[in-house]
């Protein structure tokens, strides 16, 4: 049975509708990551589930009690912001106690769960500092420590670490997702990062225009996007278009060339308008091998990235990027080389249009 | 360039002298009481006077009724308007600047003639109820000061942010305002507070025509019969209001967490 269900949430404001329809069943202690680009919904529908937005539609069930009315501070869900949200005014333990204090918790209690969340967050001597005194990492840390503080049902993040350095983002994700692990509490985190969400998420639900495009594990997003939109989103992906030529034995024609796809073409039919995904850590140079796709094309670009080579290959309409390791004792190719690349029937992957998700 | 700092120089002497030379003449005139000699007998006279001591004392207690009534009608207003309707803002600061508009006597004779002894709610039937007539005037008059400090605090914190915080861990309304915002906004209120008290120290027309013993009206009073002591009841005057003026430096600067962030 799902802990946190959201149930046909729409959002509409005078001129426009900030979230379509959002469907999700969250198990308890699982992960879930709302990814997509800005405006598409992923913190309007976090904010809804806080409290701080009322739905136009829908409803919302934690633990199977619809909470859709209740006031925010009745919901028993603890919020980490991306501007952190200290209080100025009190120090680091006064911060995390201050749930506790809300809820009339003993003096005795508040302390020990105040030096038992700094311990969890590795700040144990900096509890009588005020936030302006700390980086924005331990700050973003102490806002996580007083969300859990008051031990509440799910724990939403939004955009936690986008004010953040690259570095101490990495490190902090590893540390939230180990939190969230050790706690075992049911967790909402919103991100335009699709790093964050595929290395963090139990699953992910992919956001576009007010609607949940596909939801799945990272492995699934990644390699078996449903959509144009989820293959372009989630990693770097070429897309070529093209026609179906034989949906039983899955034969597509991209700029006149043959290729198969092992699966995806189940309900189309003969002359159906069709994309494909490619991801470009899937293509290799040279023939194919039997049963394998190979496609010629011209050379349009070579871009040396270090320990890789990006060569951007123009079949006709369609471009294909493939990705090969650098080897120093290969040559580069040449602008306007025509060059042959393979990939399996198993690696195309046949996208789905985006109104019949 | 060599030029500006001498004019910068120039421009700071001629503002000193034209705030200080008024003052010094003031202060050089109070001391001369007893003829050939400088004295502090005007300072003694004011000070020994009982009516000095009453009328001082009637005007701070109603200086701090007056902050008291603004805080709790200005710092909810001005965070609901931040926090859920911000396009009231232009409205509410429009109504907030009447006071500096319509001339204190207007709004006196509007309360003598809503609130007299013969009306609905006859205010000026006691003199408790006057001087809660007349704090209501104070807060009215007060009202452009103690509105924009409050506003300003608001527009520096994170407002909205700070509240989603506070309701997401629990707290009420009572709870946010009283421990999440007004704090924050501590040095921004001890701005309006203490402007509030300097206006309702020195305030005259109100006070006088609703017939209350304050500061103001004994200033007038010993302006119109003495010599030397409106002098130095000016003097004193001028060394309360910056007290007032210190201690916001001095509260202000003790407030913690207050520093700006890295």
């Amino acid at each position: 049975m799902a802990f946190l269900e959201i149930a046909n949430i729409q959002k509409r404001f005078a001129q426009t509708t900030a979230v379509e329809q959002v469907d999700l069943e969250v198990t308890r202690g699982e992960f879930v990551s709302f990814l997509g680009p800005s405006g598409c919904g992923k913190s309007t529908t976090l904010r809804i589930i806080a409290g701080f937005e009322s739905p136009s539609a829908g409803v919302i069930r934690l633990d199977g009690v619809d909470i859709t009315r209740r006031p925010p501070n009745q919901r028993h869900v603890g919020m980490v912001f991306q501007s952190y949200a200290l209080f100025p005014n009190m120090t680091i333990a006064q911060n995390v106690g201050f749930g506790l204090k809300v809820a009339k918790k003993p003096a005795a209690e508040i302390a020990r769960r105040v030096d038992e969340m700094l311990n969890l967050i590795k700040l144990p001597a900096l509890g009588h500092r005020y936030p302006y005194q700390l980086s924005g990492g331990q700050q973003q840390r102490v806002a996580l420590a007083r969300a859990l503080a008051i031990q509440p049902q799910v724990l939403l993040l939004d955009e936690p670490l986008s004010a953040l350095d690259a570095k101490i983002r990495v490190s902090l994700r590893n540390e939230i997702r180990s939190i969230q692990r050790k706690l075992d509490i049911t967790t909402i985190y919103v991100t335009h990062d699709q790093e964050e969400a595929l290395s963090l998420s139990d699953r992910i639900a992919v956001m576009n225009e007010g609607r949940v495009e596909q939801v799945g594990t990272p492995f699934e997003i990644y390699n078996f996007p449903r959509t144009a939109f989820v293959a372009a989103f989630v990693g770097t992906l070429n897309i070529l278009h093209g026609h179906v030529a034989d949906p039983a034995q899955g034969k597509i024609v991209v700029d006149g060339q043959e290729l198969m796809a092992s699966r995806g073409l189940e309900h189309a039919r003969m002359g159906d308008v069709c994309s494909v995904a490619l991801r470009p850590e899937v293509v290799s140079l040279g023939e194919a091998a039997k049963d394998g796709n190979q496609m010629r094309g011209t050379v349009e670009d070579v871009n040396f990235l270090g320990s890789i080579v990006r060569i951007r290959l123009r079949l006709k309409d369609n471009v294909i990027s493939l990705d090969t390791f650098n080897n120093p004792r290969l040559s580069l190719p040449e602008r306007g080389q025509t060059l042959t690349v393979n990939f399996s029937p198993e690696a195309v992957l046949v996208l789905e249009a985006p109104s019949s998700t | 360039m060599r030029g500006r700092p001498f004019i910068s120089w120039l421009l700071l002497l001629f503002g000193a002298l034209y705030f200080f030379v008024p003052l010094l003449g003031t202060l050089e005139f109070s001391l001369r009481y007893l003829r050939g000699r400088y004295s502090l007998v005007a300072y003694q006279i004011v000070l020994t006077d009982p009516r000095f001591l009453a009328t001082l004392g009637y005007s701070t207690v109603l200086a701090l009724a007056t902050i008291v009534v603004g805080v709790v009608l200005v710092v909810p207003t001005a965070y609901w308007i931040q926090l859920r309707l911000p396009r009231l803002r232009p409205v509410v600061e429009f109504i907030t600047l009447l006071p500096l508009v319509i001339p204190a006597i207007v709004f006196v004779f509007g309360y003598l003639r809503l609130y007299n002894s013969s009306s609905f709610l006859p205010l000026t039937g006691s003199e408790r109820s006057t001087d809660l007539l007349l704090t209501c005037s104070y807060v009215t008059l007060a009202l452009p000061y103690m509105y924009r400090a409050v506003d300003t605090g608001l527009r520096a914190i994170d407002v909205g942010t700070l509240t989603e915080a506070a309701q997401s861990l629990g707290a009420a309304w009572s709870t946010i305002l009283l421990r999440v915002i007004l704090p924050n906004v501590r040095v921004a209120v001890l701005s309006g507070a203490f402007l509030t008290f300097a206006i309702v120290i020195g305030e005259f027309t109100m006070a006088s025509l609703l017939n209350r013993p304050a500061f103001g009206p004994y200033l007038q009073n010993i302006g119109a019969n003495r010599a030397y002591e409106p002098a130095a009841l000016a003097i004193i005057s001028f060394a309360i209001t910056w007290a007032s003026i210190g201690l916001i430096q001095v509260l202000g600067r003790g407030s913690p967490g207050q520093a700006a962030p890295r």
